[in-house]
Formats: C-alpha cells, sequence, structure tokens
C-alpha cells in the first residue's frame, strides 16, 4: 500500500525555530547565527564587537561549541551575558536546543543577541534556529575556493565577513576572485573585508548590526 | 555530518504515517531532494541504514526523486536551471535569481504493508 506523506523532514525543527521566532519578535531582539570554519575568527570578531557596542546596545551571546566552555569563558571577559550549548560531537545547533538556553536568559531589554554556531561550513546553515538573518565569517587562510565549494552556507547567510585580511600579503588568497564568486552565488549580500586582529574594516559590520537591531525595534 | 539528524526525521515521520496506517512494514520511503538540499546522500543511506535497525523500517529502501535547482529573476521573470551557483540571471544579466526549486527535503509517501 502506498501511503502520501509530503512532509518537511526537518519540519520538527522549524516548528521549534518558529517558536524561538515569535518570542524574538515579541521581544524586538535582532537574532544572528553567526557560522564559520573552526578558526575563522567568529569569537574573535565577537570579542570585538562586544567591546565596541556594549555601551550602546544590549548584546547576549549564545556559543555552540562540541565540548568546552572556553569561547563562553572568553566572551564572558566582556561582561556580557553568554550562554553555553554544548553539543558533545553534534556538529551543529538546532532550535530545539537554543531554546532551551533562552529561558535562562533575560530576554526583556535586549537588543541584540549573536549565536556563535559549531565551527563548520556544511550542517549548520541547515537547520534554523529562529535568527532573523544568518552571517558567515571566512578567513583568508581557508582559500579563495571556499564560497563554491560551500555555496549554501554562503547563499543563506546576509553578511559575509572575510577576516584576516592583515595576512593577505603572505598568501594566494585572491580577493577579486573570492568576491566575484560570493557575488555570483548571492548578488544582494553583504561583503565586508575585515582584520579582527588589527581592527580594520570592523565600522562597516558594526553599522550593519546597528541598522539591523533599529530595524528591528521598528 | 548533519545527514544523521536528516535521517532521524525521515525515520519519525515515517514510523508516525506508518502506524496512522496500521502497517507493520516499510518497504520504502519516497524523499524528495532538492539539487541543493545540501544532503550528502551516500552518507545518508548510511545513517539511515544504522538507524534504522531493529524497526519496521528495517531495509526500507530510500527511492530519491531529485529536484533541480531553478531560479527566477527579480528584474526580467525569466526562469532557468541555475548552472555553477551562478545565481545572476543569464537572460538580463542584472537579476538575482530567487530560487523557487532545488532546497527541497521532503518525505513524499511510503509503501507500507
Ligand atoms: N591574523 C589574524 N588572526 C586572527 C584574526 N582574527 C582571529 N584571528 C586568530 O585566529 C584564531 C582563531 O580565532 P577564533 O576567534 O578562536 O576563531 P573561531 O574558531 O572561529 O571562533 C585565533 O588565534 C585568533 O587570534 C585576524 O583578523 N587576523
Ligand atoms: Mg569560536
Ligand atoms: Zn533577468
Amino acid at each position: 500500500m502506498e501511503v502520501q506523506v509530503m512532509q518537511d523532514i526537518l519540519g520538527k525543527n522549524d516548528r521549534i525555530a518558529a517558536e524561538n521566532q515569535a518570542l524574538f519578535a515579541d521581544k524586538k531582539i535582532f537574532v544572528l547565527n553567526l557560522m564559520g570554519s573552526p578558526g575563522s575568527g567568529k569569537t574573535t570578531l565577537l570579542e570585538r564587537t562586544m567591546a565596541a557596542l556594549k555601551d550602546e546596545l544590549h548584546m547576549a551571546v549564545i556559543e555552540g561549541d562540541l565540548f568546552t566552555t572556553k569561547d563562553a569563558d572568553r566572551i564572558a571577559k566582556y561582561a556580557v551575558p553568554v550562554m553555553q550549548i554544548n553539543t558533545s560531537g553534534g556538529c551543529h545547533l538546532d532550535a530545539p536546543m537554543v531554546q532551551e538556553v533562552l529561558s535562562q536568559l533575560v530576554l526583556d531589554r535586549l537588543d541584540l543577541l549573536i549565536v556563535e554556531n559549531v565551527g563548520n561550513l556544511v550542517c549548520p546553515a541547515e537547520f534554523n534556529i529562529g535568527e532573523d538573518a544568518k552571517g558567515v565569517v571566512l578567513s583568508i587562510t581557508e582559500g579563495d575556493d571556499k564560497p563554491m565549494k560551500y555555496p549554501l552556507v554562503f547563499k543563506e547567510s546576509s553578511i559575509v565577513l572575510l577576516n584576516k585580511v592583515d595576512i593577505l600579503p603572505y598568501t594566494n588568497f585572491d580577493m577579486a576572485a573570492a568576491r566575484e564568486d560570493i557575488h555570483t552565488l548571492h548578488p544582494d549580500v553583504k561583503l565586508v573585508e575585515v582584520s579582527c586582529v588589527q581592527d580594520t574594516g570592523l565600522k562597516d559590520w558594526y553599522d550593519w548590526l546597528r541598522a539591523k537591531v533599529r530595524a528591528k525595534k521598528g | 555530518m548533519h545527514e544523521m539528524a536528516v535521517a532521524e526525521g525521515i525515520l519519525d515521520i515515517a514510523l508516525d504515517y506508518a502506524a496512522k496506517n496500521q502497517a507493520e512494514k516499510i518497504g520504502k520511503i519516497g524523499l524528495r531532494l532538492g539539487e541543493m538540499a545540501g544532503v550528502e546522500t551516500e552518507s545518508l543511506e548510511f545513517c539511515f541504514e544504522s538507524l534504522v535497525k531493529g524497526t519496521i523500517a528495517e531495509g526500507a529502501e530510500l527511492a530519491l526523486h531529485r529536484m533541480p535547482l531553478v531560479g527566477r529573476c527579480r528584474k526580467c521573470g525569466h526562469e532557468t536551471h541555475i548552472e555553477h551557483y551562478n545565481f545572476i540571471c543569464p537572460a538580463c544579466g542584472k537579476g538575482a535569481l530567487d530560487i523557487i526549486s532545488g532546497r527541497e527535503l521532503q518525505v513524499e509517501y511510503l509503501e507500507v504493508d
């Protein structure tokens, strides 16, 4: 006997993501799901961001990590609320994991919540967590071929941060080719070149966050 | 390796629909899989096989119905198969192509006894 089904395989995750999204809408919090390879500089970017915007915005961070609290400890130094999710080997965060820690965060006064996903260019892009936007950090040392090798994460992201431009002179990374590939994949994506250690290019990123937070406040 | 999570999603849905139809055995599961669904099918089959052991879906075949990646131009409305992940409209050369098919990840049907 044949039984008609027509159900989204990730439908259960999507339903919880919608619940998270409704909560963020109610509290008017802009939520960014930040993705990228291990070592691309996600946590360093967040450290910079917390230092630069903490007098201006009420921020919180959720740190996704396989086993450790190392990244959360780095963020906590900035006196910003930070929640840790350990996936115990899981390669991505999903909506139920985020929902579980949300109950322990004081959301009432928040403007901006950034979720650092598990370091991985593949899996996190498949799982909505209820975010307003996704972002990806790609570092120069990963190579300029990565956008076309991992198209989904670049397609899903509203902003791409090309990090570690300070070491461009020491690599064969072709910036023009990388920009061209990212533009082809996602013509209206926001693309910023930054160095988190030399503190360059970050103003564009802060302005993007400010505009998103303002839009969410309505 | 999110294919394990995908395999779990498939099994959940299949067991649910099998129970609703008083089925005792699931022989085949029809999947709709977009070209840009981001699922590695070999790894999905491997995960699924190990997951279904001891359930009524043990030995079930995954039948894949692949959906091409198709976009529609925001500027001129042209519809086209997207080649090499190039999302710039080949007709007008300006507009961005919005995906209208190719991201599907669904269970279409089951064959049960
Ligand atoms: N040269 C250089 N190194 C950076 C930059 N940003 C981060 N790093 C370094 O890259 C390494 C990984 O950074 P981290 O923020 O932990 O990456 P994550 O795994 O994506 O969170 C650390 O040693 C950082 O100091 C940058 O702009 N330039
Ligand atoms: Mg990190
Ligand atoms: Zn066009």
